[in-house]
């Protein structure tokens, strides 16, 4: 029986300076490394998109690759919430519940035309975004996305993950965007 | 064709409440006044001449060009001899009150929410006459035709990407 070689790649090292038994970087980029190889994310699926992002999470497409096998069905432990498919007004607000719930590093796809944009339904009933309620950080467009566009728009967040500050959830910046969008974290409580 | 010995029935009854006899859609359907609809639909419902068990469904409409431009429309089987019926009343539009037949069908319960939801007709004595389907805060009823089809607060769509 002929045995063929496989070549696996790994996650290369962050920039940094390597010597002789010791390698040294800064802090942010360690911990960006594992936290872009370790997001777990919350499927929100109302319709289309999360078939499509069923498929994405099968042995086909796999997003298991990139470190994401473990669905996250509680906000309490994810990174990254999914919102694939037409969000009504009356669903905005559990939406922005499901993002609250969430804790800090936490990023958010709108998959396809409907989460991003309102799609199709420009209508009384359906909020035109998602980014009308939580803050957005990639949007996959597409009516359906196919699984590549997903998983295209998944190393993104990836990305971000990857380069983002270790001060920037603690940012003014940062704290205003979320009061704008009417959510306050525990320490912003404390002080007003 | 309608179903004469049923209309029959229902002008012998009825007499001048019964406006219109017609058949639409292979369906026999009687347009009554709205002082007899609860009468009409209770004696459909109760009597053995009839015997309609089942309402089908209960829904408004809006022909704004109308004298009576709001509209009540109910849908009644008889199981046994699989007859349908198809009730229509019309309201003026300073006054959509009519009478609820939660007391003859609970079904009727959310289809009159719904009624209620987006045509804004009011169903007297029904127990909880809220909104069912929209969000809560909505202060218009949108399946009225007085709205322009699209969302009229969007703020993020430019008629110049949409060939318009």
């Amino acid at each position: 029986m002929e045995t063929t070689k496989k070549t696996y790649t790994r996650v290369d090292p962050p920039e940094g300076v390597a010597g002789a038994g010791y390698f040294a970087t800064t802090l942010d980029r360690v911990i960006g490394l594992a936290r872009k190889n370790s997001i777990w994310p919350l499927p929100f699926a109302t319709s289309c998109c999360g078939i499509e992002f069923m498929a994405t999470m099968g042995a086909h497409y796999d997003l298991a690759r990139f470190g994401s096998e473990r669905l996250s069905f509680s906000p309490r432990q994810a990174d990254l919430l999914m919102v694939m498919g037409t969000i009504a007004k009356k669903m905005g607000p559990v939406v922005q519940q499901v993002y609250v719930q969430m804790a800090e590093p936490r990023w958010v796809i709108a998959v396809g035309a409907c989460a991003a944009s309102g799609g199709i339904f420009d209508t009384y009933s359906v909020l035109q975004g998602i980014d009308r309620v939580v803050p957005v950080d990639v949007y996959v467009p597409g009516c359906p996305p196919r699984p590549e566009q997903i998983i295209d728009g998944f190393m993104r967040v990836q990305d971000l993950a990857a380069t983002e500050s270790l001060r920037r959830r603690y940012s003014e910046e940062y704290k205003a965007l979320l009061r704008s969008y009417g959510i306050f974290t525990t320490d912003q409580q404390d002080t007003m | 064709m309608t179903d004469q010995p049923l209309t029959d029935l229902l002008r012998n009854r009825f007499a001048a409440g019964i406006l219109v006899v017609e058949n639409t859609s292979d369906m026999t359907t009687v347009t009554v006044s709205k002082e007899i609809i609860h009468d009409v639909i209770m004696y459909l419902h109760e009597s053995p001449e009839t015997g309609f068990g089942f309402l089908t469904t209960l829904c408004g409409i809006h022909y704004p060009d109308q004298p009576l431009p709001f509209g009540v429309i109910y849908h009644l089987h008889n199981m046994e001899k699989n007859i349908r019926i198809r009730v229509k009343t019309f309201l003026p539009a300073d006054n959509l009150h009519i009478p609820t037949v939660t007391d003859l069908f609970s079904g009727a319960n959310w289809m009159e929410r719904e009624t209620y939801d987006f045509y804004g007709i009011l169903f007297d004595g029904h127990p909880n006459l809220i909104r069912i389907l929209n969000v809560e805060y909505l202060d218009y009823f949108p399946m009225r035709k007085e709205y322009p089809l699209e969302d009229p607060t969007r703020e993020d769509k430019d008629n110049r990407f949409f060939g318009r």
